[in-house]
């Protein structure tokens, strides 16, 4: 019933198993707004089997580079995306936490020397995968909240 | 197992092995550190000294080292001296310094200021303190001293006081006395007590920790006490300060009940924490660690680089 709500897409990516409430902030990641120019769909707080509820997002052509899907995993780690090509699923997988990320999220201690005009990119170091947690490569802060420093 | 051209950063880039190698090297180097000997060890070899950020002892006991094994040292000290102040980013000043020597040690106000350097540095870069975050020399010549009287430092029980929160010192000496087997006590306010990430990590690997705000309580157990210094803005109001400061303070009164063997360790500079009349106790160790930098800084240079 749920799914039909959204009508399919043509060609695409449904970011589905999102983390109930965080599907406006999946588009922000993907840099995904009106200046950019693609249809999007959303559904929040939808029931789910597994999860309780979810949030689904479906991009109308727009494939995901490796870079977003890294960054989809540190948002919400349960997430499946499908590749939509001609209304099929051409391919669909879960999202895999990193064992480090580069580029993706700022360090949170504002003193680490990547958050100064250096040619660095901040770079954050998996220690723990439940909960996930990280630390960053340079300074050693444990991150309290990576989502909220996505850049 | 060589430390030859390893960039030491943090005190747990360090196996402890290679800890075991640098102290052994470290207890050969005292007699060239006080000048009895001399060495051509590190002839023809040139130290970048770059200090971004005020230094005594690190500073001067890094290119005192170099001087007394042969080797030449260049200097910044300060960010006036350097081009940071014109603008330059600290990696093209480290590619510059890198080109100019074959070893940088750097102190820095940033967190992780030199483990970024060590990637844009060919040659080895040792860490001298990063802003609130590491200074594993100091933790190595703190393990030297401590080493040095007992002979070990396994089932020693180190009773660390003072400024535990924000010391950069006492969080990863705590981390490798636990490594290598010493018991804890923190004695603390509770406003600067130890945070809990390193209490944590530290009973991880097996290690009691008593956590206290009873100085007193904890002298007769330990065998070593390690003060800090408690800075005075770490306190809404002065009366609260120097309350605090009051109660964490050594003074001959208190050190009856301690062991003969007893030592007491500070990182200097001090300010009211020892009283000047226990400097002529047989516990005061402080004068002679602050010494000890000069050969564990002797070895460390020799080791990383030249190697075993």
């Amino acid at each position: 019933m749920k799914e039909l709500k959204i009508t399919p897409i043509r060609n695409g990516t449904v970011i589905d198993h999102i983390k109930p409430g965080m599907a406006l902030k999946v588009l922000k990641i993907l840099d995904i707004s009106n200046e950019s120019g693609k249809e999007v769909a959303i559904a929040m707080f939808t029931k789910s089997d597994k999860l309780g509820k979810k949030d689904l997002v479906k991009v109308e052509d727009m494939e995901l580079r490796p870079r977003d899907v890294n960054k989809l995993a540190i948002l919400t780690p349960n997430a499946t995306i499908s590749i939509i090509r001609d209304f099929k699923v051409a391919k669909k997988f879960k999202v895999e936490l990193p064992d480090q990320v580069e580029g993706i999220a700022r360090c949170e201690n504002l003193n680490c020397i990547t958050n100064q005009r250096e040619p660095v990119l901040p770079r954050l170091i998996r220690i723990s995968d439940d909960p996930p947690l990280y630390r960053c490569y340079y300074c050693g802060r444990q991150q309290s909240d990576v989502t909220s420093n996505i850049i | 197992m060589t430390l030859k051209g390893k960039d030491i950063v943090n005190i747990d880039d360090l196996s402890l092995q290679e800890i075991e190698t640098i102290l052994d090297s470290a207890r050969r180097m005292v007699d060239i550190a006080k000048g009895r000997k001399g060495s051509n060890a590190l002839e023809g070899k040139i130290l970048a000294s770059l200090f971004f950020e005020p230094s005594t002892r690190t500073r001067l006991s890094f290119e005192t080292a170099m001087q007394r094994l042969g080797g030449g040292v260049i200097t910044i000290a300060g960010q006036e001296g350097s081009s940071l102040i014109k603008g330059e980013t600290l990696a093209d000043t480290i590619r510059m310094a890198d080109g100019y020597s074959d070893i940088i040690v750097m102190r820095h106000p940033r967190e992780g200021a030199a483990r970024m350097s060590a990637t844009f540095s060919e040659n080895p870069v040792i860490n001298g303190g990063d802003g609130a975050g590491q200074h594993p020399t100091q933790t190595l010549l703190d393990l030297f001293t401590m080493r040095e009287k007992f002979g070990r430092i396994d089932g020693l029980h180190v009773t660390l006081v003072g400024d535990l929160r924000y010391g950069r010192t006492t969080h990863s000496l705590s981390l490798a006395l636990a490594r290598m087997g010493a018991s804890m006590s923190f004695v603390s306010p509770d406003i600067i007590r130890m945070p809990d990430h390193i209490v944590n990590d530290v009973k991880e690997l097996g290690v009691e920790v008593n956590m206290t705000n009873d100085l007193k309580a904890e002298v007769p157990g330990s065998d070593v006490i390690y003060m800090t210094r408690i800075q005075k803005e770490r306190f809404a109001e002065e009366e609260e300060y120097l309350k605090v400061a009051h109660s964490f303070r050594i003074e001959q009164g208190i050190l009856e009940n301690a062991k003969r063997e007893m030592i007491i360790m500070h990182p200097l500079p001090r300010v009211d924490e020892i009283d000047p009349s226990v400097d002529f106790t047989s516990h005061a160790r402080y004068f002679e660690q602050a010494f000890n930098g000069v050969p564990v800084r002797m070895a460390l240079l020799k080791l990383v680089l030249e190697g075993e």
